[in-house]
C-alpha cells in the first residue's frame, strides 16, 4: 500500500494535497481498499462552504455507505467531474485521478492539525 | 467466533473476513464485482458450511414436515429438493429452507446459519405438540460442510471430479456420490441462479474438496466467492434472504413467496393465519426496485409515492451485471402496480425507481 511523503492524511483516511491557500482532497489507499469496489461518489456542489472535521459527501461501495470528511475548512473551489460517471478511478488511482474535491481554505492553519506521513502509517498500523 | 472448516484457506487465498452472525466468513477475496461476474460467466466456489442440516427419520417423518412447513412436502419423490418455508402460529417466518427427501422416512432441512439454534429448537416443539411417535429429529449442522460450485462452467468442472453422470440430475434433485474421492450429497441447487451444485460432505473432506475443485476450475476461470458477491448474485434474481425479505414480522404471502404457501394442504403451522391474512388481503407486498437515477437503494430507506410513506426497502444494491441500483422491498399494495414509479429517499434526498417483477437479470 502506497502513502505519499508528499501528502497530509486524516483520522478519517482522507489525504491533503496543500497547493498554497487550496486544499486538494481524496481517500487514501488503505480507504480505497477497506472500501472494495466504489460504486458511487456523492459530492458537492461547487461554492459550498465545508467545515474540517465535518462530512461533506458520502462514498459508497457495493456493500456500504461511508462519509467523507473535510479536512479543513472553506468553500468548494471545484470537484473532479470524472468520478459520478468511473467511481471505481478512487479504487485504481486514490492519490492521483481519483482525487475528490478542492477546497480554497479558510484559514491554512489547519493543515497543521493533520498528520504527516509517519503518524498516518503508525495510525493504520493500529486500525490494521 | 465459530469457523468452518475452511477457514485457514481463506486465509491463505487473502479473503477478507468479516462477523456474519457469530461466523468468521470471507466477504470478498479478488473484489465483489469481479467475483460476480466470473459467477455469471464462468463459475465461482463458495464455502456455505456455516448453513446448518437437520435431519428428519422414522415412519412419521413426512407427516411431521407437513405440519412444520408451508410448501406440500407429499410432492416430493426420492431424491428430490423443495423450497420451502417454516412459520409461526401468527403466520411470521421462523426461516426459509431446502428440504431433501432421501426416502419416506428420511428427510433433511438446509436451514439459514444464523437461525440453526432457533430451527432447532422450534421443530423439537412442533414435535412435541404434534405428538407424533416415531420421528427423530438430529442436528447435524457440525457434521457437514457446504461448498457450492455455482456458474455455466460448474457443469465441466465438476465432471472432471465425478463419475456422476451430472447431465440425469434435474435442477432440484440430488444425488449420493464420489467428488474428488470423498462421498457427499450432490445437489443441483443454488443462491445465484445459474446453473450449479451445492455440495454437503463430511467436514474432515472440506479442504481436500475445496483444493480439488479449485485447481480443476482454474483452467475454466473458477474464482472463490465471498459473501459479497452471494448477496449481489441472490438479489439480481430477487430471492429472499432471511433477516431481510423474510423474518418474524413478515409472512410469506407479504414477502412473495405465495407459490410455496400451500393454503390447500392439510394443516400446518401458521396456516389459519395466513388464510386469515389471504381472506382480509394482504397488507404488503413485496417488490422489485430499479433506480432510474444514479443512486443505490440500501436497506431500510423509506419509500415514499407523492408525499405518502408506503414502504420501505428490504435489500438494495448496486446490480454488478446491469451498473444500476436494484433492490427488493416491501410496499403497500396501492404502491406494488407494475411499472409505477416510486421514490427512494436516499440521505437527504428522493430519487426516482421503477417497481418492476424480479429477477432483475433473467
Amino acid at each position: 500500500m502506497e502513502f505519499p511523503e508528499e501528502l497530509k492524511y486524516t483520522e478519517e483516511h482522507e489525504w491533503v494535497m496543500v497547493e498554497e491557500d487550496l486544499a486538494v482532497v481524496g481517500i487514501t489507499d488503505f480507504a480505497q481498499d477497506a472500501l472494495g469496489d466504489v460504486v458511487f461518489v456523492e459530492l458537492p456542489e461547487v461554492g459550498t462552504v465545508v467545515e474540517a472535521g465535518k462530512a461533506f459527501g458520502v462514498v459508497e461501495s457495493v456493500k456500504a455507505v461511508s462519509d467523507i470528511y473535510a479536512p479543513v475548512s472553506g468553500t468548494i473551489e471545484e470537484i473532479n467531474d470524472d468520478l459520478v460517471d468511473a467511481p471505481e478511478i478512487i479504487n485504481t488511482s486514490p492519490y492521483e485521478d481519483g482525487w475528490m474535491i478542492k477546497i480554497r481554505m479558510a484559514d491554512a492553519a489547519d493543515v497543521d492539525d493533520l498528520m504527516d506521513v509517519e503518524a498516518y502509517q503508525a495510525l493504520i498500523a493500529e486500525e490494521s | 467466533m465459530k469457523k468452518t472448516p475452511l477457514n485457514q484457506v481463506h486465509r491463505e487465498l487473502g479473503a477478507r473476513m468479516v462477523d456474519f452472525g457469530g461466523w468468521d466468513m470471507p466477504v470478498q477475496y479478488s473484489g465483489v464485482i469481479e467475483e460476480h461476474l466470473a459467477v455469471r460467466q464462468a463459475a465461482g466456489l463458495f464455502d456455505v458450511s456455516h448453513m446448518g442440516e437437520v435431519e428428519v427419520r422414522g415412519a412419521n417423518a413426512l407427516a411431521f414436515i407437513q405440519q412444520l412447513t408451508i410448501n406440500d412436502a407429499a410432492k416430493l419423490v426420492d431424491g428430490q429438493v423443495q423450497y420451502s418455508a417454516i412459520c409461526y402460529p401468527e403466520g411470521g417466518v421462523v426461516d426459509d429452507v431446502t428440504l431433501y427427501r432421501f426416502n419416506g422416512a428420511h428427510f433433511l432441512f438446509c436451514v439459514n446459519a444464523s437461525n440453526i439454534e432457533k430451527d432447532f429448537a422450534w421443530m423439537q416443539q412442533v414435535l412435541r405438540e404434534s405428538a407424533l411417535t416415531d420421528v427423530t429429529l438430529t442436528n447435524r449442522s457440525a457434521e457437514f460442510a457446504q461448498i457450492a460450485l455455482q456458474g455455466p462452467k460448474s457443469v465441466a468442472i465438476l465432471a472432471e471430479l465425478t463419475d456422476v453422470s451430472l447431465d440425469d440430475l434435474a435442477y432440484y434433485h440430488f444425488c449420493e456420490g464420489a467428488v474428488a474421492g470423498e462421498q457427499m450429497i450432490i445437489s443441483r441447487t443454488g443462491y445465484t441462479g445459474e446453473a450449479g451444485f451445492e455440495l454437503y460432505l463430511p467436514a474432515s473432506a472440506a479442504v481436500a474438496v475445496w483444493q480439488k475443485l479449485m485447481a480443476a476450475g482454474a483452467p475454466h476461470g473458477l474464482l472463490p466467492i465471498g459473501l459479497g458477491a452471494r448477496d449481489t448474485l441472490r438479489l439480481e434474481k430477487g430471492y429472499a434472504l432471511y433477516g431481510h425479505e423474510l423474518s418474524r414480522d413478515i409472512s410469506p404471502l407479504e414477502a412473495g413467496l405465495a407459490w410455496i404457501t400451500k393454503l390447500d394442504k392439510d394443516d400446518f403451522v401458521g396456516k389459519a393465519a395466513l388464510v386469515a391474512q389471504k381472506a382480509a388481503g394482504v397488507p404488503r407486498r413485496r417488490v422489485g426496485l430499479v433506480m432510474e437515477e444514479r443512486g443505490i437503494p440500501r436497506e431500510g430507506y423509506p419509500l415514499f409515492a407523492g408525499e405518502r410513506e408506503v414502504g420501505f426497502v428490504t435489500s438494495g444494491t448496486m446490480s454488478p451485471t446491469l451498473k444500476l441500483g436494484i433492490a427488493l422491498a416491501l410496499v403497500e399494495p396501492a404502491a406494488a402496480g407494475l411499472d409505477g414509479e416510486l421514490e427512494v429517499a436516499v440521505r437527504n434526498r428522493r430519487m426516482r425507481a421503477r417497481v418492476v417483477r424480479p429477477p432483475f437479470v433473467k
